[in-house]
């Protein structure tokens, strides 16, 4: 395996097992540092989203932006920020990957919201829900299965990404494969790569479950006789 | 008669377009009435029909709703109280349909209990069963379904307009013809104010208590009953917009009167052919009506043709020779029914009843005289 730093056993259970306290609170910290970037992405997107989308001449900008910064790499972008907020701070770690985020869920809200049927939008125009009414009881509940596409992409992609913030003393799983490379010691880099890809795959599961309960009229189509 | 709902000069002008959607536009509907407004697309119908609940504000004049002008009206709590149908019937595919039809109630702030007693009315009231269909989704459901949904979700906050733009528009001919049907028997009971938009002749001609043709700009052509409008169309336009085969489409909405019917001669069963002939021929008929002494129609006899033969001298009575007559028609039923029951028997009349009770016949002259009669007894060229 390229991969691994040296040769030997790739893993070397009594090491797990001594560790074992350690890697969990790594575990937890990049389940953490996920968590808060998706929400406070969600909380910056969905915002910014539906005034992008009432705004079309605020889409190019805002669409431009994010990209932007989604483009640009994640260690240059990790280096960008952390003489403003701190190196080895968890400000500098969240304010990288919240950047990443924000592109896909913009851009998701957007098409959420303009997907929301004209006709259904009409009648509730039409049947006296005042527009923060029809917001909140119409469109974002429309818009919803695509928000929560977003979510789900967004979430799988920053559980790679927290990894990179391992450079600046964050980083969760991260931080045993730097740890790994560092001491030329395969068994905490095999362990952070196995789970960290298990925790995408986790997410992803979970996410794709809260969507099939909370979205319930997205699955049930059976025309009636 | 009250009016409901009058437009006073009402026109609409867009910026980006140098011609007027709708040109001084005035109309009256009266209450309880349903007034439809036909014309071609793009026409301006919509546009009209959305200044009554202010989805579209006009550019001039004024709308007035139960005598109040609608522009001086909180537009949220105007629409609240105006029932609004739509062609995709607009059902919110993320809710059930209870949860539809709950919409108007709910934004009305009317507590738990009364919401799901009137989701449930409302649902019996278009022919949904609640218990089959209260917890479906509008994507489980028919097109003739979902614009029932959207029917009784336009009718839960019991309001006395109800404006419906192309509701049936959508449908396979069937069920538009069969939602036709029950929307007119549910407007029967409810008597609601009805604005209705169509680019269907046929379905303004069912539906509507009066029509209105409206040509491209909003221009009102025309505005009167059914059978006025196509008996006698005012303008040029109406008459080609109505089409060629508006004759046709007159039988269907001119009604049998007791005056449009011809009286046979009418014998016992019990009179000899011979009598029977006398009366025929001082009639200057060649048939005669067999009846009973209630006044039931048992049959027809031609006592020419059964003198004539070797085998009777004229001395039998009729009941011996009475034909049978086909299945008539009801005086309330249109002189379109009458003449398909004629077609369909292969009969030059038919029989018209007032429940049990023989009338009188219509034949093919009468028909034409009666469909005279309903545009005010000049011949009109079809």
């Amino acid at each position: 395996m390229g991969v691994v730093a040296s040769a030997g056993p790739i893993v070397q259970w009594s090491w797990v097992s001594s560790e074992r306290s350690m890697i969990v609170s790594l575990l937890l910290q990049h389940i953490e540092l996920t968590v808060i970037a998706v929400a406070i992405g969600l909380a910056i997107a969905v915002p910014l989203g539906i005034f992008a989308w009432k705004m079309p001449v605020a889409r190019p900008p805002l669409i431009g932006v994010t990209g932007l910064i989604y483009v640009i790499p994640s260690v240059a972008l990790l280096s960008l920020f952390a003489p403003l907020t701190g190196f080895f701070s968890i400000t500098t770690a969240e304010v990288a990957l919240v950047g990443y985020t924000l592109l896909i869920l913009l851009r998701n809200t957007i098409a959420g919201l303009e997907s929301v049927p004209a006709d259904a939008q009409d009648a509730a125009q039409g049947m006296g829900y005042t527009p923060l009414q029809e917001l909140m009881k119409v469109q974002l509940p429309l818009a919803l299965p695509a928000i929560l596409a977003g979510v789900r992409v967004a979430t799988v992609t920053t559980i790679g990404l927290v990894t990179v913030t391992a450079f600046i003393g964050q980083g969760g799983l991260g931080q045993l494969i730097i740890q790994g490379f560092s001491e030329d010691f395969n068994t905490p880099i095999f362990v952070g790569l196995v789970l960290s890809v298990l925790l995408a795959g986790v997410a992803d599961a979970l996410i794709v479950g809260i969507q099939r309960i909370s979205l319930p009229w997205v699955r049930r189509r059976r025309l009636a006789s | 008669m009250t009016v409901m709902i009058s437009f006073e000069a009402v026109s609409k002008h867009y910026e980006n377009d140098a011609k007027n959607a709708v040109e001084n536009f005035s109309l009256d509907v009266d209450e309880g009435e349903l007034s439809v407004l036909v014309g071609p697309s793009g026409g301006g119908k919509t546009t009209i029909l959305r200044m009554v609940n202010r989805m579209v504000e006009p550019s001039s004049g004024r709308v007035l709703v139960g005598g109040q002008d609608v522009a001086k009206v909180d537009r949220v709590e105007l629409r609240r109280r105006t029932g609004y149908v739509i062609q995709q019937a607009g059902l919110f595919p993320h809710l059930k349909v209870a949860d539809n039809v709950a919409s108007v109630p709910r934004l009305l702030g009317w507590d738990k209990a009364r919401v799901h007693a009137r989701v449930n009315d409302m649902l019996d009231l278009v022919g949904l069963n609640p218990a089959e269909f209260a917890g479906r989704y509008p994507n489980e459901l028919s097109g003739g379904q979902a614009q029932r949904v959207g029917v009784a979700r336009a009718l839960a906050g019991d309001p006395p307009v109800l404006l419906m733009d192309e509701p049936f528009g959508a449908l396979d001919p069937i069920a538009r013809a069969r939602l036709q049907q029950e929307f007119l028997a549910l407007q029967e009971r409810l008597h609601k104010t009805v604005m209705f938009v169509t680019h269907d002749v046929d379905e303004a001609v069912v539906m509507g208590n009066r029509i209105a043709v409206i040509s491209q700009g909003g221009r009102l052509q025309q505005y009167d009953t059914p059978a006025q409008v196509l008996g006698r169309p005012a303008t040029s336009f109406v008459a080609d917009f109505i089409g060629a085969d508006r004759g046709l489409r007159r039988l269907a909405v001119t009604p049998i009167e007791v005056g449009d019917l011809y009286a046979p001669p009418v014998v016992s069963p019990k009179t000899t052919v011979a009598q029977a002939l006398v009366a025929v021929e001082a009639s200057g008929d060649h048939w005669a009506a067999v009846a009973s002494e209630d006044g039931r129609l048992l049959g027809w006899v031609e006592p020419g043709q059964v003198a004539s033969a070797p085998s009777d001298n004229g001395s039998s009575t009729v009941e011996r020779y009475m034909r049978p007559v086909g299945a008539g028609v009801s005086l309330d039923s249109s002189l379109k029914a009458a003449f398909a029951e004629m077609l369909q028997q292969d009969a030059a009349w038919v029989p018209v009843f007032d429940h049990d009770r023989y009338l009188g016949v219509l034949t093919p002259d009468t028909l034409h005289a009666a469909l005279r009669r309903s545009v005010g007894g000049e011949p009109v060229p079809v």
